[in-house]
């Protein structure tokens, strides 16, 4: 706890038993209610019209990391709800603290992590009248949340946080904004807290599937010769991976993983393929492409995990099993739709499920990776260069895969998703469904004070870094312990990459100069150092990791090297555009290192 | 134009919590999924707090099902039924102006007789008759009409009720009567 705290402020009676009605203002109220969820710690910014809120913090338990624009506030919740399965809180007032909330609410719905985001509103006698830093922000984030609240009375603070958080965490999760106008905050009421359940008539976020639909599916299941499984973000959120482990120890069945399902499978078990689509292995998109039963759990089909829908997994029958119903048949059509919660699901399934005889199957998967491996670039020597996917490797090895990796968005993020071998859930953090670039750093930051006692690198371009780059001075205020890799080649490496492959390799708006990293950690008073070539990677992260402080090593990584295998977007899932061989000198550039 | 004309329209019954915004966020869920409609009608009901909605929207038999799902998702959302293929009662409701003086008036009064629409306001030169029943007949009257001179016309959209007991969508409403599915 380093945040400066006024002592000449006394605390009030924080949190009573509260049967008796008490007169509390709307903002005391909220503190109240927030305490009452298990809320321990909050990002925010203030301003004007969350002011009363702000005053009223001071008399609770609560940690208030003070980010340096909402954006990173909305991330760090994110991050803190992905590492820790509990609902992350994130505050800003009015007008463009809320806007700049957007990108971040709108990441966590298109990945379904529980956030509330509390906004201040200027006073209910103002809305509509344009007033300064007015901003209608429960209609500019309705299409990305899952839902919202505009509170313009203190009576209503409790029943709207209450519900914000039961509809954020309950089945499929998702984020919820709570708008309070300034004069909610400010006035009093009676506030008796009301435990009993939160009734919504029209929430109903759970399902079961029929009995005989499940009968079905084992049927489906003991018939299949080439089945295989796929690992979703919804195993994590449904904490099923051990139910996941017992139905392939039960069954023998591999299993896929989504970049969102990464380590809700142990990424070293033997019957582990690995990562499916665009940037998947080719010998996944493969063995997807040949099965004839695909068990999908907690995954809804994405176009960078499908590729043409039009020759996607034809030979497969489908049994798809999701919680959200709006998901079934959307993209892809499916044989049999177990609408529910993946763990719930699975323990139905389990006991009726035997061993499969898919020996044959399974040499097949491994001859098919074993053809890719002449290609894989962990074969190939480095000559001195600094390859990204060697750092990753490396990274993965010192720290014997046991880091909590943020990832940003890019050629870094799918490398990461290929070369770090992710053993258990919530070890990975990735922004899949926006794609937004700047997610990694404060995501972590939020992780880290979910996870005090794991060790967390983020892993960086250099562009996107540089997006959300002022938190360092959030990590360094806060003593928040990070490890950051930023993986710098200069570009835009992704759109650099589709320049390369798609648009006759014109480099438009993708080269990119970056600050001096190592400066930059020092002028925040961080640790910084600059690596070059393999060999000085061991001692560079050791000293990372040694640092009490946040840590930035530079990676000064080939410049032009692209991510490989590729499936173009919309093509077919098998048709992959391969990692040219090692002699066929695939040009590698100079990188225009000045060291 | 009505549902039993074309297999592509679609006609659905919604019961919504009566709370602001929520219309706003059943016309954003159509606009963001890019979804058709054709009409949408919302009003109160018996109950306190309870509206009902009946929209017509454009859509094949997946889509109306991800419409259906979608919409069940809102949380102000209470109930859902897709009643295209349940035996209904649908009815627009039309006010149509003409410009007609008395030497006309007698010949567009039997026209009206014949589809049962009725005068409601009558003026020197001018006669407002109104219509309820299915899009197909205001469309057949409004033909008819046209060469007397129609100056403004308005029309709901379709409300729609199903024939027989209570309606499932009324029933979902009320939870304790609708036990869940159980495996």
């Amino acid at each position: 706890m380093t945040t400066p705290r006024n002592e000449a402020i006394q605390r009030s009676e924080p949190v009573s038993a509260a049967d008796e009605p008490r007169s509390l203002t709307g903002s005391q109220i909220l503190w109240e209610t927030l305490v009452r969820e298990g809320v321990e710690v909050v990002f925010g910014y203030p301003g004007g019209a969350i002011m009363p809120a702000y005053d009223a913090m001071i008399q609770y338990p609560i940690r208030h990391i003070l980010v340096r624009h909402e954006q990173g506030a909305a991330h760090m919740a994110d991050g803190y709800a992905r590492a820790s399965g509990r609902v992350g809180v994130a505050v800003a007032t009015s007008g463009p603290g809320a806007t700049n909330l957007v990108t971040g609410i709108a990441n966590a719905m298109m990945d379904s992590i529980p956030i509330v985001c509390i906004t201040g509103q200027v006073p209910s006698s103002l809305i509509g009248s344009d007033a300064f830093q007015e901003t209608d922000i429960t209609g500019v984030t309705l299409p990305i949340t899952k839902h919202n609240f505009l509170v313009t009375k203190p009576e209503q603070v409790v029943a709207a946080v209450r519900q914000a958080f039961y509809i954020a965490a309950s089945g499929r999760p998702g984020p919820v904004v709570v708008d309070i106008t300034k004069d909610a905050q400010q006035k009093s009421t009676d506030f008796v807290y009301d435990s009993s359940p939160v009734r919504l008539p029209g929430y109903r976020p759970d399902h079961m599937p029929l009995r005989e639909d499940v009968e079905q599916a084992v049927e489906m299941i003991h018939a299949a010769r080439r089945p295989i499984l796929f690992c979703g973000h919804g195993v994590i959120e449904a904490n099923a991976t051990s139910l996941l482990l017992e139905l392939v120890r039960k069954t023998n069945i591999p299993v896929a993983a989504t970049l969102l399902g990464l380590g809700g499978f142990p990424a070293t078990h033997p019957r582990n393929l690995g990562m499916m689509g665009m940037h998947g292995e080719a010998w996944v998109n493969k063995a997807i492409q040949e099965a004839d039963l695909i068990v999908a759990i907690g995954m809804r089909f994405d176009d960078r995990v499908t590729g043409n829908l039009k020759t996607y997994a034809l030979k497969a029958k489908k049994i798809h099993i999701e919680l959200d119903p709006a998901e079934v048949n959307k993209t892809v059509k499916v044989d049999l739709p177990l609408l529910g919660d993946a763990r719930e699901i699975l323990r139905l399934l389990l006991p009726h499920l035997r061993k499969l005889e898919i020996d044959e199957w399974i040499q097949h998967i491994e001859s098919l990776k074993g053809e890719s491996a002449v290609l894989e670039i962990q074969h190939l020597p480095d000559h001195g260069r600094l390859f990204a996917a060697h750092v990753i490797h490396d990274l993965w090895r010192l720290t014997e895969g046991k880091a909590l990796v943020v990832t940003d968005v890019g050629q870094h993020q799918m490398w990461e998703a290929q070369y770090y071998k992710h053993d258990h859930p919530r070890k990975l953090i990735t922004s899949g469904g926006l794609g937004t670039m700047g997610f990694a750093l404060p995501a972590a930051m939020g992780a880290r004070l979910a996870c005090p006692n794991e060790e967390i690198w983020v892993v960086a371009g250099d562009g996107g870094f540089q997006m959300t780059a002022a938190e360092l001075a959030t990590c360094a205020q806060e003593n928040i312990k990070l490890n950051i890799a930023i993986i710098n080649n200069g570009y835009l490496g992704m759109v650099r990459q589709w320049q390369q492959f798609f648009y006759g390799g014109r480099y438009v708006a993708t080269p990119i100069r970056s600050p001096d990293f190592v400066k930059l950690a020092d002028a925040h008073g961080l640790f910084g150092v600059r690596v070059t070539t393999r060999a000085q990677l061991a001692d560079a992260v050791r000293q990372a990791r040694e640092n009490p402080q946040t840590a930035i090593i530079d990676f000064r990584v080939e410049q032009e090297d692209s991510v490989y295998p590729m499936v173009p977007a919309g093509a077919d899932l098998h048709d992959m555009i391969r990692r040219p061989a090692p002699v066929a000198a695939h040009p590698i550039y100079e990188t225009g290192r000045d060291e | 134009m009505s549902p039993s004309q074309s297999p592509t329209l679609r006609t659905f019954i919604a019961y919504v919590e009566d709370q602001p915004g929520v219309l706003n966020r059943i016309a954003s869920l159509f606009r963001r999924r890019g979804y058709n409609i054709v009409s949408l009608n919302v009003g109160r009901t018996h109950e306190a707090g309870i509206s009902r909605m009946t929209f017509v929207v454009d859509a094949d038999d997946d889509t109306a099902r991800r419409i259906e799902a979608n919409l069940y998702k809102l949380v102000n959302v209470l109930s859902i039924e897709d009643i295209t293929r349940v035996p209904s009662v649908t009815r627009d409701l039309a006010l149509i102006k003409l410009s007609v003086g008395p030497e006309k008036r007698a010949e567009v009064l039997q026209l009206c007789e014949i589809f049962r629409a009725r005068p409601v306001d009558v003026g020197p030169d001018t006669l407002i008759v109104e219509m309820s029943g299915d899009q197909g007949k205001i469309d057949a009257l409004v033909t008819v009409l046209q060469p007397f001179g129609i100056t403004e016309m308005v029309q709901t959209g379709t409300v729609a009720m199903t024939r027989g007991p209570i309606g499932a969508a009324a029933q979902a409403t009320h939870p304790s009567i609708h036990p869940r599915r159980v495996a």
